[in-house]
């Protein structure tokens, strides 16, 4: 299935997907026909709205004065020093308004539901930032909301589940399958194939059948666009390497998306190796998984001998998720991003020295990307740099935390 | 001529409808399959949809997900159901069969592969829920060269170009989704589906099969008066989940259910003759 295009032929990284989503042999509409005529008038809604320049306004209002964008590029100085090698830039996708990147995508793709006469928004959620940030701009804008979120999951992020109720929201447990953040999604998509007609379903992460993960690589671009700038204005270059954790991948395609043209800027998505890519107890699909066909889109997934998909494990319920975007498996076979594993155990460890070193808690997804930049950074020179993304804050882990040290909170 | 469409001719010379139950295979485990696809045939099933186990059945109701889950189990694969379908060729030649399902397995088994021994296992047709037509070339294509038909969905919301870019590619017959939800959802508007059957037949003479929402007799006759195939699941699969540790009891439910299926839509097609 996988096409390898020669580094001769260096692609024109905007010119994808093609007109049917397609990512070279990824990605793609696989879905079932009752989805088919609403995810074409989606496509044809944001790709009005893309060109509508009263849209685009609406959005940067929001983006600065709801969002709070644009986010800082802060340079972590002490664990640079400490690193002894690049300088260490965060992207500070943490200070957004409701703590995580997510919201940069809800908010579009709640004004194009408003636009398009939706009047109930639907989300799946695995670590709840996604079904936060959806229950924040469906309570701002008036519209019912539903998110659906594993079982599992609603036990090991209870703050965000009670942030979403708080917020209206009506959060729905799925105990099908292994209750994580793909059954999640597949309720989701039974819930939209069902009243499709009033409702919009608002997807969290660059995965789905087209054009989700166009459209929500180009809502969540907006951290690439800001960080080349930011580091431009900072250090009069760009970056040398930038990194970020991948699960479905939507802050890592955010902040790469803008870079990729940038032949001399190196790539990394980190993907969660649970208790470790040999111990098969993981949620690397690039790393350790194959080509298949899952929620919409064909792309790398974690899957068994006989196609079916397998359970995941992370420490990071927002990395918990058997599959990843299609734009992320394409980007793997050319070579243009390397993705690399890093483990719950190492992940920790990064948590725990980010907030220490610097007073910044990050996310459990974060410190996966984190933990790659500690790895990184004494590798390269003191005049390099590397950005790495800070995709959200850890205030919701805390309780994980504790637990996995042995303390009662 | 292909298996389906000499069963769909063969029903329409005696002016009878076709009675299309699905189960999944290895439901509730894999020695319960071939011996209910024998009864169903002897209460009076036509065509047999044979469900595919998949992790992740996104287009299915509670109902079917659950019989997924226990044939998972068993580890029942698409390879373990080909072979289902070889063993019950060697006691029935003519009834049609249909393998219903998802496409990963598929993908990983590779589509020529699977065109093949689904073609020497017997099987007739291949209906993939999560392939549309636009992305259904190079797997429909492979169907075709080896004689298996691909049968595609429509639903309520295919407008008119949709179903002409269905019925280009299909074969066998086209299975309208009677409305917008998942399997085993509540009932079925039935004049609505009239007029949709009608806007489809202007655009292909592929036999339509309707399905999604028929659960009991009264449905399937009032259905079978408009299409050509009534199709019925999670109504069958219900039986089988509630004797999941009698699967004999199951049967006995199923084909109780399918013959009075089979007697009300006869009862219907012959007071009015369409």
């Amino acid at each position: 299935m996988s096409t390898v295009i020669k580094p001769e032929q260096t692609p024109d990284w905007r010119a994808f997907p093609d007109a049917r989503g397609h990512f070279g042999p990824y990605g793609g509409r696989f879905v079932s026909e009752t989805l088919m005529e609403p995810l074409l008038e989606l496509q044809e809604a944001y790709q009005r709205y893309l060109q509508d320049p009263q849209f685009l306004a609406e959005l940067d209002q929001d983006l600065a004065h709801y969002v709070g964008r644009p986010s800082p590029l802060y340079l972590a100085e002490r664990l640079t020093r400490e690193l002894g090698g690049a300088k260490v830039y965060l992207k500070r996708e943490d200070l957004n308004h409701t703590g995580a990147h997510k919201v940069n995508n809800t908010i579009g793709q709640a004004l194009l539901a408003k636009r398009m006469g939706k009047t109930r928004i639907i989300a799946e959620t695995g670590a709840g930032q996604h079904g936060v940030a959806t229950a924040t701009v469906a309570a701002r804008l008036g519209l019912e909301c539903v998110v659906y979120m594993g079982a599992e999951d609603i036990q090991r992020q209870a703050p965000n589940v009670y942030r979403m109720r708080l917020l209206g929201a009506r959060v729905v447990p799925v105990t099908s399958g292994s209750r994580t953040l793909k059954d999640a999604l597949n309720e989701a998509m039974r819930d939209w194939v069902t009243n499709v007609d009033n409702t919009f379903y608002i997807i969290g992460t660059v995965a789905g059948p087209h054009p989700y993960p166009a459209m929500v690589r180009d809502f969540q671009a907006i951290i690439g666009r800001e960080a080349r700038e930011q580091y431009q204005a900072a250090e009069g270059r760009l970056p040398d390497a930038l990194v970020a954790c991948v699960g479905g991948g939507s802050n890592a395609i955010g902040l790469f998306h803008p870079f990729l043209a940038d032949e001399g800027v190196t790539m990394y998505g980190v993907e969660a190796a649970g208790d470790g890519i040999d111990t098969g107890r993981h949620s690397a699909p690039l790393c350790a998984g194959r080509p298949g066909v899952l929620h919409g889109n064909r792309t790398y997934l974690m899957e068994d001998e006989d196609g079916q998909i397998i359970e995941t494990h992370s420490v990071s319920a927002g990395l918990d998720y058997p599959g990843v975007g299609p734009e992320h498996a394409w980007l793997k076979d050319v070579g243009r991003v390397q993705y690399v594993p890093i483990t719950d155990r190492e992940a920790m460890d990064a948590f725990h020295r980010l907030t220490r070193t610097e007073g910044i808690i990050p996310a459990l997804e974060s410190s996966h990307a984190v933990a790659y930049g500690l790895k990184l950074a004494p590798t390269l020179a003191p005049e390099q740099g590397i950005i790495i993304n800070l995709s959200g804050r850890g205030d919701k882990d805390i309780n994980t935390v504790a637990r996995l040290e042995g303390i009662e909170l | 001529m292909s298996r389906i469409a000499a069963r769909f001719e063969a029903l329409k010379a005696r002016g009878r409808k076709a009675l299309i139950p699905y189960i999944t295979a290895g439901d509730p485990e894999p020695g319960n399959t071939v011996p209910l696809m024998h009864e169903m045939v002897a209460a009076g099933a036509d065509i047999i949809e044979l469900g595919v186990p998949f992790s992740d059945p996104m287009a299915d109701g509670p109902v079917i997900q659950q019989a997924c889950e226990r044939a998972l189990r068993h580890r029942v694969s698409l390879r373990k159901v080909l072979e289902m379908v070889g063993e019950f060729r060697r006691d029935n030649i003519e009834t049609p069969v249909v393998l219903m399902g998802y496409l990963n397995p598929v993908e990983i088994m590779g589509y020529e592969t699977l065109a093949r021994d689904a073609a020497r296992a017997g099987v007739d047709g291949v209906l993939t829920v999560d392939l549309p037509p636009e992305e259904s070339a190079e797997l429909a294509g492979a169907l075709k060269r080896h004689g298996v038909d691909p049968i595609f969905l429509l639903a309520p919301t295919s407008h008119e170009a949709r179903i002409r870019g269905v019925s280009e590619v299909a074969a066998g017959f086209v299975y309208y989704v009677s409305l917008k939800g998942v399997t085993g959802a509540a009932t079925l508007d039935v004049d609505a589906v009239a007029q949709k059957l009608a806007l489809i037949r202007r655009q292909t003479d592929l036999p339509v099969g309707v399905g999604f929402g028929i659960s009991d007799a009264e449905t399937a006759a009032r259905v079978s008066r408009i299409a050509d195939a009534v199709v019925v699941g999670s109504a069958l699969v219900k039986r089988i989940a509630a004797h999941a540790d009698d699967p004999a009891a199951g049967r006995r439910e199923v084909t109780q259910v399918l013959a009075g299926m089979r007697r009300a839509m006869d009862q219907a097609t012959t007071a009015t003759p369409a």
